[in-house]
């Protein structure tokens, strides 16, 4: 423990954002080179951290870079952070996006000063989510994320941007309020906050004043919201509808994994029991997820609402990794996690763009948009594939990992059953991002959108950046499977098969 | 003996042309130089060379090549996944195929894009990809990969068919042959993940081994076979997932001639017979292939018979030639059923071998022969295209005057695949009919119906096209096309070509050097027609099947000239005996309709997914609404007994601590 790597991950962005604050609100481009600067040096770092991070079998389950300080002492709360392999690859997704969020929001013009001071903020608190290994900063990291995005999508979103922000406050207390007595139950029942004690201590650490069963619900439906997991879901079409581009781009890529990284984290390897035995329901509500999603995103018509909506069903098949229980399935879960990030990420980002440079994002006024801006339909295109799993790109590893793992989970009956109803998910999603590309980039030339902007050359940087990671992952999906399974082993190794 | 290295660059160089295209050379030439063509075709030319190379090493050896393994993804001791190649007979053969006829479709189109406002630039890149995952297609050891590089070709086939993706009919042919082929491929991946499950492996070596030796066995392995068949049956456009072919062709010709008839579209022919030990040991599987092989045979070939469109004529004719080799590939399968007694099949392994290889041999000749009359004849309305502007065939008539050389190109590949004697196509063909007639009758039967219907809808095409008197080609597009002319060199060239393949191809196994080739040993002299005249005197089980099947093409080429040439029986006089079923072929059976507007428009996008999105909005998020109304409310009573803004938030842990106190009272 010889530097503090992620503590200075985690503040890096939050001290921006004080910096920004006392910069004057007049001087939007030395607010932007700073956001830039200090959103660029922890992705440097986190790089840095993946790149010498411990990938050998001895690291299975190994906290690496730990960070451990009492913080509270009547609480036992400790300041308490590191890593291992499920929350490393998430660490360098959140910093990775959390920098090209900043690119993305080159444009925005409108109160700078607080945009980017809200938006950094919003960056440490989703890392600190993924680093923390005390309950009580996990809670604390969890919570701080909602002010940020309250005032992200009321102040700089569009349409009913104040119903969005309101309903997507509510519905993130609404699970936090279940997920506080979750934690505050954990820490009752077995006098820690150390997840990891918890964890290795097992069940046997619960005394009898709440039943596990009763605890992972309470943490399950915390997370259920974030991820967000049918019937749960309808905040998100709304919020990323109407929420400003960046914030799309950080919901979609890494807030919602909060969600999944949660489930694993917490609801799975405390209560390996509890999870076994309610796998199947939680399977078939992915499954509803997957394909009820699916079908709900072939009827819109808003573009960023029918992206919204296929998140819902891209993140059924997390859920479906998760609860599947296999070391494959639940590493093809976490990499579908990863994977959705960056597609999703850069399908909102081209969207975003789309809206900005045509003005205009009904799906059914758009149209033969590929020859006036040849660039932007490429990248979409791609990120659109990437979506529906072809491979090659990271959805289809990702997705293929997902269902061959829970084809082969021998922890949950009918597994197979539930597989081949979920691989039903991928026809449909060809039939509404192919129905997408066709409605904006395809069909006759429509002369209202000659001379519309091509993408310039910052929005080409960061769309090239994205589809080259798209590519590797896909390509090479070992570099973070790898990791990954270090991470998911000992957890999959609590569950009797 | 060639070195496995260069095994590799077969599949690899055009990969090559692709990144040097689509990413390298954009940067400094504008998208209509020939540049990007010129790399693209010598890529293909040095793949094609590696590929005949590799094809010769392996017959003069008669043994496969050894490829090492690559190492992908590893997770657990249970998944470990490997990246390699196969080089054995069959896709050494295939690869040959598809490098050559590329190439050829490649050099082609360097005349017929010519001028075309999108420029080299996209097509070539596209065709290199495609090319690339093609060969990968037939080169992989291993179904995961297979079912990467089917996708990767799916992809390909997607973006050709939307190269004119500003015409609304191109992008929504694209988009149709996507979906519908994904549906196949629904299946496809539902039996890798079976075969993974039971077996633990995507390896096709170790796979048939599984198969052979009895441990994968049983449904299993009849729904693995199912499974894998349905992919086939979208790709290679099998009924009932046909529609999307006739549609594809929107694409530029070239693209279909490579694509959507020779290479792609065969994909699923190449896949049954790749995995060929794991039908042949479920009788109920191959079965389903010969039913569905024969059938698509003569059910393509009606909707052939009424088409006005050369293309769709030749879609139609392709999707029913598929389906012939299906039924090669399955007619085994009949004979096989009748060995079952008591539930078992007692057959020894060599025996099931040599049926297997039997049934591969069968079926890939026609497959061989098919590519380079196919790629030909559709190459060949391109050309007629390019002079006349239209692809209808009632605009067109007595080009054979001003297109010699296209005219007589056409008219070796239509013999061919009329199966005329001594083309390929009558080699091929007769030996399915062969294996058939040894199997079962009644798809002997459609078999025979289709040989007459072939010869007489290319025959028809023919005689409108290029007999008669011209009837002006396009109106519509703006441009003189009254003075119609010959294709310049470059189309010619590959035509020629071509049609000198589509005469010898067939005769590799005139004496059973194809089915030797193929490991096919035992009744080699049985199934084959005995040399160059043998077919006529050639018998089976007493019958000389070869002369008949000559005969009644010969019957259909004579009635398309009674009816199109002469018109001693007028078309009209002909659709209105047939009325009924004439509508019911011309408008192709209505299958359009059932998918389009009944299944998707009417059940699926106005019916479920409507009720799924009202259910959205006013069911779920209605009650979330409905319980955040009464929050508010909530909140703004309590904001009156309180002061300060913290209240909401104090609300939800004060909820928090009360659901606490509920769990602990009912579950504790």
């Amino acid at each position: 423990m010889d530097f503090n790597w992620l503590s200075t991950i985690l503040f890096f962005p939050a001290v921006g954002a004080i910096i920004i604050a006392f910069i004057s609100g007049k001087n939007d481009v030395l607010i932007r080179r700073v956001a830039a600067v200090f959103t660029a040096v922890p992705f440097i770092l986190a790089v840095y951290l993946f790149i010498t991070f411990d990938r050998s079998a001895s690291a299975a389950g190994v906290i690496q870079f730990e960070e451990n300080y009492l913080w509270i002492a009547p609480l036992t709360a400790r300041y308490h952070l590191g890593v291992d392999g499920l929350s490393m690859p998430l660490l360098l997704l959140t910093t990775f996006l959390g920098f090209l969020a900043v690119l993305i929001s080159w444009k925005v013009h409108e109160r700078t000063r607080e945009f980017f001071a809200w938006l950094l903020l919003l960056e440490t608190s989703i890392t600190g989510v993924f680093v923390s290994l005390d309950l009580l900063l996990f809670f604390i990291m969890w919570e701080i994320e909602v002010i940020p995005m309250y005032f992200l999508i009321s102040i700089w979103g569009s349409g009913r941007r104040q119903y969005s922000a309101i309903k997507y406050v509510l519905y993130t207390l609404f699970g936090s309020a279940f997920m506080l007595a979750g934690i505050l139950s954990l820490y009752f029942t077995t006098g820690t906050m150390n997840m990891i004690e918890i964890t290795n201590g097992g069940l046997g650490m619960l005394q009898s004043a709440m039943p596990a069963a009763a605890i992972f619900w309470l943490l399950f439906i915390g997370f259920a919201v974030k991820l967000p997991m049918f019937p749960l879901h309808t905040w998100l079409p709304d919020a990323h509808t109407d929420a400003p581009t960046a914030v799309s781009v950080m919901l979609a890529g890494v807030l919602i994994k909060m969600g999944g990284y949660g489930m694993i984290r917490l609801c799975v390897s405390m209560f390996p029991e509890s999870a076994q035995q309610y796998a199947q329901p939680l399977i078939i509500l992915a499954l509803i997820g997957i394909l009820y999603g699916a079908a709900v995103t072939l009827m819109q018509t808003d573009i960023k609402r029918l992206i919204a909506y296929s998140s819902v069903s891209h993140m059924g098949y997390v859920l479906l990794g998760i609860f599947a229980l296999g070391q494959v399935s639940m590493t093809g879960a976490a990499l579908q996690m990863f994977s959705h990030g960056i597609v999703t990420g850069l399908l909102f980002a081209m969207a975003g763009l789309v809206i900005h440079n045509v003005e205009v994002r009904d799906l059914r006024k758009l149209g033969g948009l590929a020859r006036q801006v040849p660039v932007m339909a490429a990248v979409f295109s791609i990120a659109g594939l990437a979506s529906l799993g072809l491979p090659t790109t990271s959805g289809f590893a990702a997705e293929f990992l997902v269902f061959l793992g829970s084809y082969n989970s021998t922890a949950v009956p009918y597994a197979q059953v539930y597989t081949i109803i979920a691989i039903i998910g991928v026809v449909l999603t060809a039939g509404y991002i192919l129905w997408m590309l066709q409605q904006a980039f395809f069909g006759p030339v429509k002369d209202i959108y000659t001379g519309v902007r091509d993408a310039d050359r910052l929005e080409k940087f960061y769309m090239f950046v994205l589809v080259a990671v798209i590519m590797l992952v896909g390509i090479y999906p070992a570099i973070l499977t790898d990791v990954f399974k270090l991470g998911i082993s000992p957890i999959v190794g609590m569950i009797s098969g | 003996m060639i070195p496995y290295q260069l095994i590799w660059l077969i599949m690899l160089l055009p990969l090559f042309s692709f990144i040097i295209n689509g990413l390298v050379l954009r940067q400094f030439i504008n998208r209509k130089s020939k540049l990007y063509g010129y790399v693209t075709i010598t890529a293909i030319a040095v793949s094609a060379i590696f590929s005949i190379w590799a094809l010769l090493s392996v017959a003069a050896n008669n043994e496969e090549i050894i490829i090492p393994d690559v190492s992908w993804v590893v997770i657990d001791n249970g998944v470990n996944i490997h990246l390699g190649l196969i080089a054995d007979q069959l896709s050494t053969m295939m690869a040959v195929v598809v490098s050559v006829v590329s190439l050829m479709v490649q050099i082609y189109s360097l005349g017929y894009m010519h001028g075309d406002e999108a420029g080299y630039y996209r097509y070539y890149t596209y065709m290199s990809l495609f090319t690339f995952s093609m060969l990968g297609l037939v080169l992989s050891d291993n179904l995961l990969f297979t079912f990467v590089f089917w996708e990767m070709v799916g992809l390909c086939s997607y973006l050709l068919i939307g190269f004119w993706f500003h015409k609304k009919s191109a992008a929504d042919a694209a988009k149709k042959a996507f979906i519908v082929t994904r549906i196949g491929d629904f299946g496809f991946l539902a039996g890798i993940l079976i075969l993974f499950f039971n077996t633990g492996t995507f390896d096709i070596k170790e796979l048939h081994e599984l198969a052979i030796t009895g441990v994968l066995a049983g449904t299993v392995l009849m729904w693995a076979a199912i499974g894998l068949f349905a992919g086939a049956m979208g790709k290679s456009a099998q009924f009932p997932l046909h529609v999307w072919l006739p549609d594809a062709m929107e694409g530029p010709t070239p693209v279909s001639a490579l694509i959507h008839s020779a290479t792609m579209v065969c994909a699923g022919v190449y896949l049954v017979a790749r995995t060929m030990p794991m039908f042949i040991y479920s009788t109920e599987a191959i079965n389903i292939v010969a039913i569905i092989g024969g059938f698509t045979a003569i059910f393509a070939a009606t909707m052939g018979l009424a088409a006005n469109d050369i293309k769709r004529v030749l879609a139609y004719s392709t999707i029913s030639q598929i389906g012939y080799m299906m039924l090669g590939l399955g007619a085994v399968g009949m004979a096989l059923a009748g060995e079952i007694s008591g539930g078992e099949l007692h057959l020894g392994t060599e025996e099931m071998l040599i049926i297997a290889k039997g049934a591969v041999a069968v079926g890939m000749f026609h497959l061989f022969t098919h590519a380079f009359f196919k790629a030909l004849l559709f190459m060949g309305s391109g050309s007629v295209n390019h002079s006349t502007g239209t692809f209808d065939m009632r605009l067109m008539g007595g080009l054979r005057k001003t297109m010699p050389w296209t005219y007589a190109t056409f008219l070796i590949g239509s013999l061919s695949l009329a199966g005329i004697w001594p083309l390929a196509g009558f080699w091929s063909k007769d030996e399915i009919l062969v294996s058939a007639f040894e199997s079962q009758k009644i798809l002997f039967y459609l078999a025979m119906i289709t040989v007459f219907l072939t010869a007489f809808y290319m025959f028809r095409a023919i005689y409108m096209t290029f007999h008669g008197e011209y009837k002006g080609g396009a109106t519509d597009d703006g441009k003189d096309h009254h003075h119609t002319h010959e294709s310049p060199w470059v189309m010619v060239g590959p035509l020629v070509f071509l049609s000198v393949l589509a005469v010898v191809a067939g005769w590799w196994n005139l004496t059973g050097a194809f089915n030797h080739f193929m490991g096919h040993e035992a009744e080699a002299a049985a199934s084959v027609a005995g040399g160059l005249f043998g077919a006529f005197t050639h018998t089976v089980e007493g019958i000389p099947l070869p002369l008949i099947s000559l005969l009644v093409a010969l019957f259909g080429i004579f009635m398309a000239y009674v009816i199109y040439n002469k018109k001693w029986i007028t078309a009209g006089s002909v659709g209105k005996v047939f009325g009924p079923l004439y509508t019911l072929v011309y408008r192709k059976y209505f299958f359009d309709e059932l998918y389009e507007n009944i299944i998707v428009k009417l059940v699926a996008l106005k019916g479920l997914f409507t009720g799924f999105q009202l259910f959205d909005s006013k069911g779920v998020d209605g009650a979330v609404n409905g319980v955040a109304e009464v929050v508010t409310a909530g909140g703004r009573a309590i904001r009156h007994a309180q002061t300060g803004q913290l209240q909401l938030y104090g609300l939800f842990i004060g909820i928090g601590l009360a659901v606490i106190g509920i769990c602990v009272y009912v579950f504790g």
